[in-house]
């Protein structure tokens, strides 16, 4: 019953998808929908731009709480969370998240020192962590793992 | 110029200063504390010994001079007795006889030996009518001799000694009768001055003691042994007193300026007329006082050199430990100011290297941004392209080493969350060997782990224990560099007991070195690699978690340290799932 009104609400989202995300409207159901939650503007910037590139339909929030709305308004498959942000801490708004869109995979990510505070993540439900600065191409493994256990879920 | 660094050799002095007047002041009072009770003791038993000593003396000597007052006394009335009875007995005309006499003289002899000398009888007149005895002094005229006017008028008189008609000193005892017809006669023996003598002069004690007899004009009524001291004021003072009791003794200690202090003993003799005198020499009767003065004495110096040779010693020694002390707290004192150097510089450390991890993120993404658009089809006949993909490898690596040297500095900084968890220890040994693979890889240390499957989880703080195991692999590291080596992680259960063995196969811990590893402090790493805080940390963390950590050592083996951390029965029952 749950998982019905969520699927109702992710096809809501998608239809009207076309003008919010970045990349090509026209392939919506291929491309995994990605939301990029970081303090840091540069590196939200370049992440989504590289990551459009490699055939995700990128969205991006500053803080927790852009990113909490962004949610709201739309539905995603996989997101990036920063740990250490101003304001809202990435394990928070993990588990709001989490509250909000059970089904929706997150990848941590971290500065190293921390990962302590990664692991606890994954206890609360994120799929994996990442230390700061990563590999791209690592990052895009997991981010594809990650909508592929997304795609197991459904 | 002399001193290179005054304010050094000032401060050295001050020190040198500082730890003398120290030893100085401990030696005080120590001698003070130990010979203060030492001098009040021998003063106060002194004094006392010394005033019952001196009475016992005193008792002792007037007690032997009361006991030879009554023997002569007892002496003299016997002999007066003898002399009495005859003129009782015997008439006149019975004694006017020499024959009689003679007979009357041997009887006495016979009696009491050589006592008697002679005997006489003698008219009112001062004549001898009849005499017996070894002089022939029948007829002698008496009329004018002291002794002979002092008996006509007393029933009885004993005369002081004199020289009288014979020339040699005696006395006289004299018994007046009177006959019917009312004239008086006398009856006189002669005591020999010899035996008196003797009776005197065996009175003796000690070297210096002595006695004599005096009569009330000072003068000697028997020979003195010794000299006697220089006065006799002591006696004539005695007999001047008013009137003297048969029982009463003086006692007087006389001392004569720069003379030897005497002791005077005195007893009334012949109903006061006479005076029976002891003398000794007060060091002669005191010796044993003297002794014992001596011998505390003796003791006391000894003792009291004892004490400030131990003093001495002792505080020389005391303070040299001080010092020691003190020289190791200085050094202390400096080297937890470096430590908390390090910290700070390690806190810095780690602030700079997170504020890093962003731009370096940033620019590695940019310089993949553009090797991306540089695959695009515009740019593949550029003549630089191979150049430009090159830069960008080159960034991406020295990204990707800017993110190496912050990890370094954060994990250096690292602070650990004492926060406790439900850990299983075998996962975290795994974490840990993980974290150290790409170290040991640079030092060619192999990692290995030997782990029990069957591992009860426990509640521990698992950065602390996550800390703990980083150390001591760090150090099994650092040991096997750079021959290289392996070292091996292993756990297991023993009787409730977790236990975690970090072993290497390195060079070994010399054994003076061992019993010392786990002080604070304490490292063999050169200046600036080591804070020898490390194992002392780990000791701490594994005690407060009532755990224990030990370390054995062979060298050239290797080292192993033991991680025992306990296991709650509540886990070890359900370690089976």
């Amino acid at each position: 019953m749950f998982d019905a009104v969520f699927d109702i609400s992710s096809l809501h989202a998608n239809a009207d998808g076309e003008e919010t995300m970045t990349g090509n409207p026209g392939e919506i159901v291929d491309k995994p929908r990605l939301l990029i939650v970081d303090d840091e503007e540069g590196y939200v910037n370049i992440l989504a731009k590289r990551l459009t590139k490699r055939n995700f339909l990128v969205k991006t929030a500053l803080s927790g709480a852009q990113g909490i709305q962004e949610l709201r308004r739309s539905d995603f498959d996989v997101a990036i969370l920063d740990l250490k942000m101003e304001g809202m801490d990435g394990i928070e708004v993990l588990k709001i998240f989490k509250q909000m869109a059970p089904q929706l995979e997150v990848v941590m990510l971290t500065g190293h020192g921390s990962e302590q505070a990664a692991r606890e993540g994954i206890k609360f439900g994120a799929f994996d962590y990442l230390t700061k600065p990563c590999e791209l191409d690592e990052l895009v493994e997991k981010l594809r793992h990650a909508c592929k256990r997304r795609a197991c879920g459904e | 110029m002399k001193d290179a660094n005054p304010n050094v050799t000032k401060e050295l002095n001050e020190h040198t200063k500082y730890y003398r007047s120290l030893t100085i002041n401990m030696v005080l009072i120590i001698v003070l504390v130990s010979i203060m009770p030492l001098i009040l003791a021998s003063v106060t038993i002194g004094y006392f010994f010394d005033i019952s000593y001196k009475e016992k003396v005193a008792d002792h000597v007037v007690t032997l001079v009361k006991k030879h007052q009554q023997s002569i006394d007892s002496f003299l009335k016997q002999r007066v007795a003898n002399i009495r009875s005859l003129a009782r007995i015997f008439s006149f005309d019975q004694l006017n006889n020499d024959a009689f006499l003679k007979e009357r003289l041997l009887v006495l002899q016979e009696e009491y030996g050589s006592i008697f000398v002679d005997i006489g009888l003698v008219n009112q007149n001062g004549i001898q009518i009849a005499y017996a005895g070894p002089y022939s002094l029948k007829n002698a005229d008496y009329s004018k001799s002291e002794w002979f006017k002092q008996s006509i008028d007393t029933d009885v008189y004993v005369s002081d000694v004199f020289h009288g008609l014979r020339g040699v000193p005696h006395f006289i005892i004299a018994v007046r009768r009177e006959r019917e017809d009312g004239t008086r006669w006398i009856l006189r023996a002669t005591v020999d001055f010899e035996s008196f003598n003797s009776l005197v002069e065996n009175i003796r004690i000690g070297k210096t003691g002595f006695a004599f007899i005096l009569n009330r004009r000072g003068e000697f009524q028997t020979q003195p042994r010794f000299e006697i001291s220089k006065t006799k004021a002591p006696y004539i003072e005695f007999m001047a007193g008013e009137k003297i009791r048969p029982d009463q003794i003086g006692f007087v200690e006389q001392s004569l300026g720069s003379g030897e202090d005497t002791l005077h003993v005195m007893a009334p003799l012949k109903g006061g007329n006479w005076l029976l005198a002891f003398q000794q020499n007060s060091s002669d009767a005191y010796k044993v006082l003297e002794y014992a003065r001596l011998l505390t004495l003796g003791i006391f110096w000894l003792g009291g050199l004892g004490i400030i040779v131990v003093a001495i010693l002792l505080s020389k020694r005391m303070v040299r430990h001080i010092a020691r002390a003190d020289l190791e707290k200085e050094m202390m004192n400096e080297q937890v100011i470096e430590a908390g150097k390090l910290a700070s510089l390690g806190e810095l450390a780690a602030g700079i290297a997170h504020e890093i991890n962003n731009p370096v993120a940033i620019m590695a993404e940019e310089a993949g941004w553009i090797e991306d658009l540089l695959t695009e089809e515009d740019f593949k006949d550029s003549e630089n392209l191979d150049e430009f993909r090159r830069a960008l490898s080159q960034i991406r690596t020295q990204g990707k080493r800017c993110k190496e040297i912050t990890h370094k500095l954060l994990s250096f900084a690292r602070k650990t969350d004492p926060t406790v968890k439900n850990v299983q220890l075998n996962e975290m040994i795994e974490d840990v060997i993980a974290l150290s693979e790409q170290r040991a890889k640079y030092a060619n240390v192999k990692l290995f782990s030997e782990l029990d499957n069957e591992l009860p989880t426990v509640d521990v703080s698992p950065s602390e224990v996550q800390q703990v195991l980083l150390n001591l692999v760090n150090n099994a590291v650092d040991a096997l560099e750079p021959q290289g080596g392996k070292v091996t992680l292993s756990s297991k259960v023993e009787n409730n007991f977790i236990v975690i063995d970090v072993a290497d196969d390195g060079p070994g811990i010399p054994k003076a070195n061992l019993s010392r590893i786990f002080d604070p402090f304490f490292t063999t790493k050169p200046v600036g690699k080591g804070t020898g805080l490390g194992l002392s940390i780990c000791y701490g963390i594994i005690k407060k978690m009532g755990g224990e950590i030990s370390v054995s050592s062979a060298v050239s083996l290797g080292t192993t340290f033991h991680i025992r951390i306990p296991v709650p029965e509540k886990a070890a029952t359900e370690s089976s799932g």
